[in-house]
């Protein structure tokens, strides 16, 4: 039967791609809705499109899912998580969506999270890295591809605990996903490392940074390093501040996310060097699976990936799995079939427990440096998620209240 | 330590330059053409992105090229200020006041598309100033050269307007008209002229704010926003129509807002409006303003509210049967916006109770929808209230707040009042966006679940419309009470009023609170609504919908608001799947303003009206 399925759809691949076209939107399709911040933060979202669009393209010209065509309906959620949430209900009730998947912010996903269960509808949330979103407000209908944020400060923890400093300062958005990040950090580097200090902590509201001031607060407490959580605008404006300033010289810094090309590309010969970092080597990645992955994306749309694509393309990459696995869209089906599926990826295989539904994908940790004008990252290394998660039992608690 | 807190405070001197600049421009053009531009901030944004594709261009990394692309970007956008000026608004110079400010709300929306298509979504980061590129050491603390420009910049630029308001006879023009405008006209002077040239000279002050800060910050599509309020505030506190109380209140926001980073890093938001607040209580017409000399023809006398004729009646008993039989036919998702509609037709009803007939034009109205909204919901997550409870707490929690800030608003009149309502609700939007523990803060609250009897959505539906028809007719019945009339006559004859023993400040300060408790209603229902609820509810974008939903309805009649937020909702869904659809919507708020400058609501009167004379052509007509 199957087989049969996969031989009627190469033949139909080889005719022609039109005629082929015609045939699958005969049948009906299966739609996804698609919530994301394209305006908002278009320097990650964009390139993620991109990378979705190239998965679905490539999962259509295999022969689709269960034989139908995926369709995609994505809206601009605008920055706003009373907007997603309405765009949300347009989708389910209006369009017919089977699950619901992207969000960037982690506002907005924690949003998205608790419209899933109200609505009992399934959702991938792509990028949010609030640990709420699977920990403690996570339920049974979200699930959540990219490493939280307390797995992506473990990683740098790590990292930071062999520095000689005892004196840190923070500075992050006021916001769940900054709050988030650094409390996680403050746990995980002094678990590894007691004697740490934290003597100052700077809450920019997000993008209205007034960076100067920022910048001169922090050097004010004079830390011998310093744990960044900016990104987007307010990193560009506290990089340029804190060059300005002196902040940096003779001070480490830990930062999360900046080695992202999305972030560091926008520096140019700005780029901070030498800052330990998660974020994406795109250049010097050499994996089969990578060099197709890039390779396709430049032949499709003659551009650099960035790591929103990464996230774009694993995320519907998922979610084919999972319904070909369940084998229907009912919701309650791909829910037990999500559980434990295991998805091949550009970046390695990675895994939705079954125990809290976060996904094992891990993160690039390394120092920037700047070559030929532009920043990028060196000393690399890939951090599994598999290896910085926290133990059953915690999550458990974690859990317990939903 | 004396060397960081000197570097602090040079730090706050010069992020007070961009601010006085805009303010200075906002400043001088409401002083002659008493226009609130909410789209200043646009030609800000407009500077800015202008100047970046500029040095990107012209002679680039050279100093002579950065200045000169600046000064270039500041013209180009005097030049798109004047040509707002001529092709708008001096088409409706003679409309109600505040239908420029509606149409000035158009002007955001479209730039803000403009901006988007010409310069594409993603942040621009600015270019580093050539020549000071680098810092200076003060007192064993590095302070960054550009910022020592921008400290010289502003002084400058207020030398440099001095002379133009004190030195030449278009600037003895330009005062004049701020005391008098009528009188300027009488003398004959062309107004016109001097209205387009006053919009030239405040957009380039806009244009160049926004492109001297490109070396600090750059150009995105949220800057508009962001500095508008920072320039309202400083004309607010610098006194309408003072440039040099812009160039004092800007250095007095600077330097909070450089030191609230250092010594408040979580509370850095509701400073500036805690500042303004304060001065406006202390002094209510800035530190350097004088009391604004009402214009003899200011006020257009206010048509006549008249209870509702027996067509209007049987159309609206046709509205209410089309309400009631909705949900037998409409799909899911048309239940939910027309549940909305109904709530934000509620608040849109509440605003214009007190703008309407109160004459109070609030500027800060999503205050108390947010209150109301903010309530229940806490009430509901914290203390596990059950719904019924905390629908009926909403309207009490708002008409609190109300109560509170409408005591100071009542004080104030006109421009004034509709500032510190603006600041009380930015006030309470930073409380809520930076009070983390307790309001979530941006993340807003979630899971907030309506009762299990109400949880069907058409069992809410009817719940909806019933709290809001209840409501809505409520307000009508007031208006048409004793207790309106006097609210009336407070607005239309102060002096009469008092004389035959109104105390009109009370009957305005109960019409505040009745507005803030029936906006409170809309609030709750919203909360249940959506099942959440996050700071945005309470932030200018949601006050400036309801204005919107009220003046383009027609602030002179009762129906329209409700037009008005059914259409605004309406088409606000209809085209959000479009990508440029602020475009759109601007485009259709300019062309209603030009079209219908009484509104939507006031077509119907239109009709009514022509109806009216073509019979009694007709009669003439008979033999």
């Amino acid at each position: 039967m199957t087989t049969r399925r996969y031989v009627l759809g190469a033949v139909a691949t080889a005719l022609a791609v039109p005629a082929f076209a015609i045939a699958a939107t005969a049948q009906e399709t299966i739609k996804i809705g698609e919530i994301n911040s394209y305006t908002r933060l278009p320097a990650f979202t964009q390139p993620y499109r991109n990378g979705w669009e190239l998965a679905v393209e490539e999962i259509n010209t295999a022969g689709g899912v269960l034989g139908r065509r995926l369709e995609v309906v994505s809206r601009d959620d605008n920055g706003k998580p009373t907007d997603a949430v309405k765009i949300a209900e347009e989708l389910v009730s209006r369009d017919d969506v089977v699950m619901l998947a992207g969000t960037f912010f982690s506002h907005i996903g924690l949003a998205v999270t608790d419209f899933a269960l109200q609505k009992q509808v399934m959702f991938i949330a792509a990028e949010p890295l609030s640990d709420a979103v699977t920990w403690a407000k996570g339920n049974r209908y979200t699930f959540r591809l990219r490493p939280n944020t307390t797995m992506q400060a473990a990683m740098l923890a790590e990292q930071a605990a062999r520095l000689p400093a005892t004196r840190w300062a923070t500075i992050a958005p006021n916001y769940k996903y900054g709050q988030d990040a650094v409390a996680a950090f403050k746990a995980e580097l002094q678990k590894r490392k007691p004697e740490v200090e934290f003597v100052a902590e700077q809450w920019p509201a997000l993008f209205k940074i007034d960076a100067g001031a920022e910048a001169q607060a922090l050097a004010n407490a004079n830390p011998e390093a310093i744990y960044n959580v900016t990104f987007g605008g307010d990193l560009a404006k506290f990089v340029r501040e804190g060059k300005l300033r002196g902040l940096f010289e003779g001070r480490e810094v830990v930062s999360l996310l900046s080695g992202e090309p999305e972030y560091l590309d926008a520096l140019k010969d700005e780029a901070p060097d030498g800052w330990i970092v998660t974020g994406y080597p795109w250049y010097a990645i050499d994996t089969p699976e990578h060099r197709a992955f890039v390779n396709a994306y430049r032949a499709k749309f003659n551009d650099y990936p960035r790591l929103g694509s990464v996230v774009g393309y694993n995320t519907f990459r998922a979610i084919a799995a999972i319904i070909e696995k369940a084998g229907s869209t009912d919701t309650d089906k791909m829910i037990a079939a999500a559980e434990g599926i295991t998805v091949d990826s550009p970046t390695g295989p990675f895994t939705f427990r079954a125990i809290d539904h976060q996904a094992t994908m891990g993160a690039y940790v390394g120092r920037t440096a700047v070559k030929d004008g532009r920043g990028i990252m060196v000393d690399w290394f890939y951090a599994d998620g598999a290896d910085y998660m926290p133990s059953d039992d915690e999550i458990k608690r974690l859990r317990a209240g939903n | 330590m004396t060397g960081q807190i000197v570097v602090q405070f040079l730090t706050g001197l010069a992020g007070a330059a961009s601010l006085f600049l805009v303010a200075a421009g906002l400043s001088i053009i409401f002083g002659v053409t008493r226009i609130v531009n909410f789209a200043h901030g646009s030609l800000y944004m407009l500077g800015a992105y202008i100047a970046y594709s500029l040095t990107e261009r012209l002679a680039v990394g050279t100093i002579y090229g950065f200045w000169v692309s600046v000064v270039l970007a500041a013209l180009a956008v005097a030049l798109i200020g004047a040509a707002i000026e001529i092709a708008i608004l001096r088409r409706i110079y003679r409309a109600p006041e505040l239908f420029q400010l509606l149409a000035t709300f158009g002007v955001v929306l479209v730039v803000q598309d403009a901006a988007l298509w010409i310069w594409g979504p993603v942040d621009l980061m600015g270019p580093r100033a050539p020549g000071l590129d680098s810092s200076v050491e003060i007192m064993g603390q590095r302070l960054p050269e550009y910022d020592l420009a921008l400290i010289v910049i502003s002084p400058l630029v207020l030398g440099l307007l001095w002379l133009l308001f004190y030195r030449t006879r278009w600037g003895i023009l330009v005062r004049a008209a701020t005391q008098d405008r009528e009188m300027v006209g009488a003398l004959g002077r062309n107004q016109a002229w001097l209205f387009t040239s006053v919009f030239f000279v405040g957009a380039f002050l806009a244009g160049l704010g926004g492109a001297i800060q490109l070396p600090k910050g750059g150009a995105d599509l949220l800057i508009d926003l962001n500095i508008i309020a920072a320039a309202f505030v400083i004309v607010v506190v610098g006194g309408m129509g003072s440039i040099t109380g812009a160039f004092l209140a800007a250095i007095l926001i600077g330097e909070l807002q450089a030191f609230a980073v250092l010594l408040l890093p979580e509370s850095t938001l509701v400073i500036m409006f805690l500042a303004m607040a304060v001065v406006l209580v202390v002094r209510p017409w800035g530190l350097l303003g004088r009391p604004v000399a009402e214009h003899a023809a200011g006020r257009a006398a206010e048509p006549l509210l008249r209870p509702p004729g027996r067509t209007q009646r049987m159309i609206w008993g046709a509205v209410i049967a089309c309400l009631l039989t909705l949900p037998l036919i409409a799909e899911d998702f048309t239940l939910t916006l027309s549940i909305e509609i109904m709530i934000l037709a509620l608040f849109a009803a509440s605003l214009h109770f007190i703008m309407g007939p109160g004459g109070m034009v609030s500027f800060g109205h999503a205050a108390y929808f947010g209150l109301g909204a903010y309530g229940a919901a806490l009430l509901a997550t914290k203390l596990d209230t059950p719904m019924e409870l905390a629908l009926l707490a909403a309207p009490a929690i708002a008409g609190a707040g109300a109560l509170v800030f409408g005591w100071f608003c009542v004080r104030l009149s006109g421009v004034y009042l509709a500032m510190l309502t603006l600041a009380f609700a930015q006030i309470a939007w930073s409380v809520v966006f930076q009070w983390y523990e307790l309001t979530g803060g941006e993340d807003g609250l979630l899971g907030i679940r309506r009762t299990p009897w109400a949880d069907s959505r058409i069992v809410f539906y009817y719940l909806v419309l019933a709290a809001c028809g209840v409501a809505i007719y409520a307000m009508r019945r007031m208006i048409f009470a004793p207790f309106g009339y006097a609210v009336r006559a407070g607005r239309d004859s102060r002096l009469r009023a008092e004389a035959i023993g109104i105390d009109t400040r009370r009957f305005e300060w109960m019409a505040f609170l009745i507005a803030g408790a029936m906006a409170g209603i809309a609030g709750g229902l919203y909360v249940y609504s959506k099942g959440s609820v996050f700071p945005d509810e309470m932030s200018i974008p949601r006050s400036v919908d309801g204005l919107v939903m009220v003046l383009l309805g027609g602030v002179q009649t009762l129906s329209g608001p409700l037009f008005g937020a059914a259409g605004f909702t309406w088409l606000h869904d209809a085209i959000s799947r479009l990508e440029y659809w602020r475009f759109i919507l601007g485009g259709t708020i300019i062309g209603l303003v030009l079209a219908f400058p009484e509104g939507l609501g006031g077509i119907w009167r239109q009709l009514e009206d022509w109806v009216r004379r073509r019979r009694a052509v007709a009669r003439q007509a008979k033999p």
